[in-house]
């Protein structure tokens, strides 16, 4: 077996038995990278060669994690590397500063192998919304990765880094970890810092691991969760150890499965193996119960307008001024305002704000804002509500697994309903892991969300873990990289 | 839902984006099927909901109101198109 091939708490064993050596990980994530970055097409920017470099000046490892590799979704603020967000906007953004959570892996000492690809300004469920370039799912090059963290599941699925930092709007860590057959979790609302995190949606924004595993998922979490005086979003909770939920047990666990989950819109062999999952929990001892969440058939539209509400106010800072692109057509200071903006931002992110501004304008915002935000109020409502009698809720993560590149660009509704089953989690703001729970008869991987109640991460990992190690998932199917 | 085209050059100005001629119409059909999407909500009763601005309940966070200097201000400056003497460079506005 190959050091890639390894999740990083094998490697952490081996590097504490004296086995193998930091210098060895990392150049195996580089010929790994040499070897496979030109198919799957994950990085923006590559930073190997730095952090070799570090790696070999560190003589006896200080930290547990000091030299263990990690590759970065460019959203987050790297300080002295370019933070593009796949967007022609900020190609030559070279972030003055560090993201908290880059604060927190550089205190651990770990070292970045690079920026991952995303759908520009994290909005998309493809990856095929980025300015620079596509990423392909490894399991098959002919299809997309998902989005928005594209670039972030498929280096991990394709072992080029060992785990990796993506950001959740509506999906965007757990759908591609879905359909790139990884784990992907969201946490709560406010459990890490965004502070440095390029803004899509604030009051949805969260950033979470993407990992091999369940048990890499929740030392990941340990290393990034916690207040941060610098985004007042973020929520003042007791620090815990989530690697102690980690534990193969769900006797007595109470899931609840909505049945508006498994209706319209979800693919039939996506449904299928996710109710043979739940099954797999009732032989393990858990109380399975189906109920009706009806509200979650709103959730959709009532994120895209929450989100594209925010969008198209945060994206208002990019004006050619400061930082980000300028344009060269302009006489006047507003010519640099609106050439800079219509010229540095791709389709997508247009067609989003045109829709953030138009909910927001005079004569529409009591009609589409404040109804979704009221909306909004009943998710959340209907989501505590659920809480009170299960402690899991399990759906599935995406309604279809990855389809060809370029099948459904054409139609951005059609998009938008990729989100269907993830956006409601990031509405109620409570917490969802995704884990891989079987392969399509294409051998596309398909994964199933466990959802949770605010700030009980513990509760979904220690449900995620006892299936994965009911079932050894990855030791059973492996990326192909077939055509 | 209909859009109209003066409401899309409407929007596109309020939003500081120029829409040429020909992406008019796209545009309008995207903002129109979305927003039709859209409608569902308003089959939802929300009398005397109010509205969530998050999902956490945390208000009024406050913190002392102290000046901290940011430590490396080229970092900052290096990504403007146009500086000088430690400033941005703009048109002349008057």
């Amino acid at each position: 077996m190959e050091l890639y091939e390894l999740t990083v708490h094998e490697l952490l064993e081996k590097l504490d038995n004296k086995e193998i050596t930091l210098e060895e990980i990392t150049k195996s994530y580089i010929d790994r990278i040499n070897d496979k970055e030109k198919d799957v097409q994950a990085f923006v920017t590559l930073t190997d060669k730095e952090a070799l470099g570090k790696v070999q000046t560190i003589k006896e490892r200080k930290t547990k994690f000091e030299g263990i590799p990690i590759g970065i979704k460019d959203n987050m603020c790297i300080k002295g590397t370019k933070t593009t967000c796949s967007s022609k906007m900020l190609e030559n953004f070279i972030a003055p500063y560090n993201a908290t959570v880059i604060e927190k892996l550089n205190e651990e000492g770990l070292v970045s192998l690079g920026k991952l690809n995303m759908d520009e300004f994290a909005m998309g469920t493809t990856t095929e919304h980025s300015a620079f370039k596509k990423t392909c799912n490894p399991w098959n090059l002919n299809k997309v990765p998902g989005g928005s963290s594209g670039g972030a599941a498929s280096a991990v699925a394709a072992n080029m880094v060992p785990w990796a930092l993506g950001s959740d709007t509506g999906g965007s860590i757990r759908q591609p970890a879905s359909l790139c057959g990884v784990v992907g979790l969201k946490p709560t609302y406010g459990l890490v810092s965004r502070y440095g995190l390029i803004a899509y949606a604030s009051s949805l924004d969260q950033i979470g691991p993407i990992t091999k595993d369940v048990e890499d998922s929740a030392i990941l979490l340990n290393l990034i969760a916690g207040h941060d005086e610098k985004d007042s979003t973020s929520a003042n909770v007791d620090k815990k150890d989530y690697t102690k939920a980690l534990v193969r047990d769900v006797k007595g666990l109470k899931i609840g499965v909505p049945k508006e989950y498994f209706g319209e819109g979800i693919n039939e062999e996506v449904s299928i193996s996710v109710k043979n999952a739940i099954k797999k929990y009732e032989e393990m001892g858990a109380i399975v119960e189906e109920f009706s969440l009806p509200i979650a058939d709103y959730a959709l539209a009532t994120y895209y307008i929450i989100a594209c509400a925010e969008a198209s106010s945060n994206l208002g800072r990019f004006d050619g001024i400061r930082y980000g692109y300028r344009t060269k057509n302009f006489e006047s200071l507003k010519d640099i305002y609106v050439n800079s903006r219509t010229e540095g931002f791709g389709d997508e992110v247009k067609r989003r704000i045109i829709l953030g501004t138009y909910v927001l304008s005079s004569g529409y915002y009591d009609a589409y804002y404040k109804k979704a935000q009221k909306v909004r109020t009943l998710i959340k409502d209907q989501f505590n509500s659920a809480f009170e009698k299960y402690d899991v809720i399990i759906a599935p993560t995406a309604p279809n697994v990855a389809f060809n590149i370029g099948e459904k660009s054409n139609n951005p509704l059609e998009l938008y309903m990729e989100d269907l089953c993830t956006v409601p989690i990031n509405v109620a703001g409570v917490p969802s892991i995704s884990i891989p729970c079987g392969v399509n008869s294409e051998g596309m991987p398909i994964g199933m969300q466990l959802i949770g109640k605010q700030f009980d991460e513990e509760t979904i990992i220690r449900a995620a873990y006892t299936y994965e190690q009911e079932t050894k998932f990855m030791e059973n199917y492996r990326p192909t990289f077939k055509n | 839902m209909a859009v109209s085209k003066e409401e899309i050059l409407h929007i596109a100005k309020l939003a500081d984006l120029k829409i040429e001629e020909n992406e008019i119409d796209e545009y309008a059909k995207n903002l129109e099927d979305i927003l039709n999407f859209a409608q569902i909500i308003n089959s939802v009763d929300t009398e005397n909901v109010k509205e969530s601005i998050g999902t956490l309940n945390n208000v009024n966070v406050f913190r002392k109101d102290e000046v901290k200097e940011f430590e490396d201000k080229e970092a900052l400056l290096q990504n403007a198109t146009e500086q000088e003497d430690g400033m941005f460079r703009i048109p002349k506005v008057i």
